[in-house]
């Protein structure tokens, strides 16, 4: 066992884990944060995406050991005071869903593209996304919610 | 899945690091992680020892030394296809990493663990190669210096001994040159079937010098020298480069699988490389 400390959705925890406990595991099994999900286990889908120090991550390709002494925010640590973040409001007006299951990693990576981004084109939304996959196919409203989000935070 | 149980040592140094690969026999480097991370949850290996570099200070970053850019082996992919000295010396390689898997993926891959792991249809070392890239290796006995062109020796096989670590990657400046990395996929996130990294220099409308790599024509990258000879003192344009990229699978041996047979690939190789040059000349 090797003990971290990382900051989780603005909370500290330390843990003692094994080395070999993939970061979407400790989030799900050890902190109960289980909005981030487990999509393909082969690191092609990106639902378990997560930010790692601010920048989007496949939680599934990063060890919690790794983790230690850094800043994680899940999809459960976006809203504040009750208030949806406006990329997650975005997706519920636009609708950006069918099973919701690419959701979560679509959100974040989502919020890390208008990072960088703040005001991309179709073109531009659909190769940020690249690492996301719906297998729903629900591809054409995910477009429309991140270009509305980018029109909300002008 | 989840991965065999190791041990796990987070070194701060270099010496540290090379200090634990002697130590243990059976020791895996881990870089960022997004091709061991995989293959350690798919059980494709099962080391007993894990050497994370992540906490390595000294191999990250980019600074110019003279006539070259050093690049820190740890420097995450993002961080290369961002920077202001890679985008005005070695253009090429900017955008060979731009096309590297997806944007979570760059921002935990490294520009060394993706060279060390050398794999044939990886989009970073044929740019290295193109553009005659220096890779520093420390070991016991010292740091050594190899080039690009003898660092790949076979699939996933590289000049690092199991008990080395690739510290930097010196690339030449090539300052005021045209480049492009054509990569052919039938979807994203793909790896290439083909890709074909391109660097030229024009002296007027016609080209002075070329650089020409291929990604995925043979077990290591492949210099498409024939090509390049061919461009010198050539105009930019269509016809004359279609000309010489028609010599662009010289010498290759291509793999053939579900992606598309030698011959298709061997076709393939002629077509990027008339597209990637024209557009590194901006014609």
């Amino acid at each position: 066992m090797t003990r971290i400390t990382v900051n989780v959705d603005g909370t500290s925890y330390t843990d003692d884990v094994e080395p070999r406990t993939l970061l979407v595991h400790y989030l799900r099994e050890q902190l109960g944060k289980t909005g981030t999900v487990v999509g393909c286990d082969t690191s092609n889908c990106g639902a378990c995406t997560v930010h790692l120090d601010g920048r989007s991550v496949k939680s599934c390709s990063v060890l919690a050991v790794q983790a230690d002494g850094h800043e994680v925010t899940t999809i459960e640590g976006l809203a504040t005071n009750g208030e949806l973040h406006p990329v997650q409001r975005a997706f519920h007006e636009n609708h950006g869903l069918q099973c919701g299951f690419c959701t979560p990693g679509m959100i974040m990576q989502s919020i890390d593209l208008l990072a960088e981004n703040p005001d991309p084109t179709d073109d531009e939304v659909r190769l940020g996304l690249e690492g996301n996959m719906c297998r729903c196919t629900g591809y054409q409203n995910i477009v429309k919610s991140v270009r509305a989000a980018a029109g909300g935070a002008k | 899945m989840i991965p065999a149980a190791f041990d796990y040592h987070a070194p701060s140094t270099v010496d540290e690091a090379l200090a634990l690969l002697a130590e243990h026999d059976d020791a895996k480097v881990l870089a960022g992680g997004q091709s061991l991370i995989p293959v350690l949850r798919l059980r494709l290996a099962a080391p007993e020892v894990i050497v994370d570099l992540g906490r390595i200070e000294e191999l990250r970053g980019i600074r110019e030394d003279g006539d070259a850019l050093v690049i820190g082996a740890m420097t995450p992919h993002h961080a290369v296809e961002t920077d202001a000295l890679v985008a005005e010396h070695a253009k090429l390689l900017a955008l060979a990493t731009a096309t590297v898997a997806d944007p979570q993926v760059r921002h935990r891959g490294t520009i060394g663990g993706a060279l060390v792991h050398a794999d044939p249809a990886g989009d970073l070392p044929a740019p290295a190669v193109a553009l005659g890239a220096e890779l520093v290796i420390a070991g016991s006995g010292g740091r050594r210096t190899v080039a690009a062109e003898d660092f790949f020796e076979d699939l996933f096989t590289t000049a690092v001994g199991e008990d080395d670590l690739l510290v930097e990657i010196r690339v030449p400046k090539h300052t005021g040159w045209g480049a492009h990395y054509e990569k052919f996929t039938r979807v994203v996130q793909q790896w290439s079937i083909v890709g074909v990294a391109a660097a030229v220099r024009l002296d007027g409308d016609s080209i002075a010098e070329a650089r020409v790599a291929l990604t995925n024509m043979g077990s290591t990258p492949v210099r498409a020298a024939a090509v390049e000879q061919a461009l010198v003192g050539q105009p930019a344009t269509a016809e004359a480069v279609q000309a010489a990229a028609a010599q662009a699978a010289e010498g290759t041996s291509p793999p053939s699988d579900s992606n598309g047979d030698a011959e298709y690939r061997r076709h393939l190789a002629t077509v990027l490389t008339r597209r990637a040059v024209l557009a590194a000349a901006g014609a």
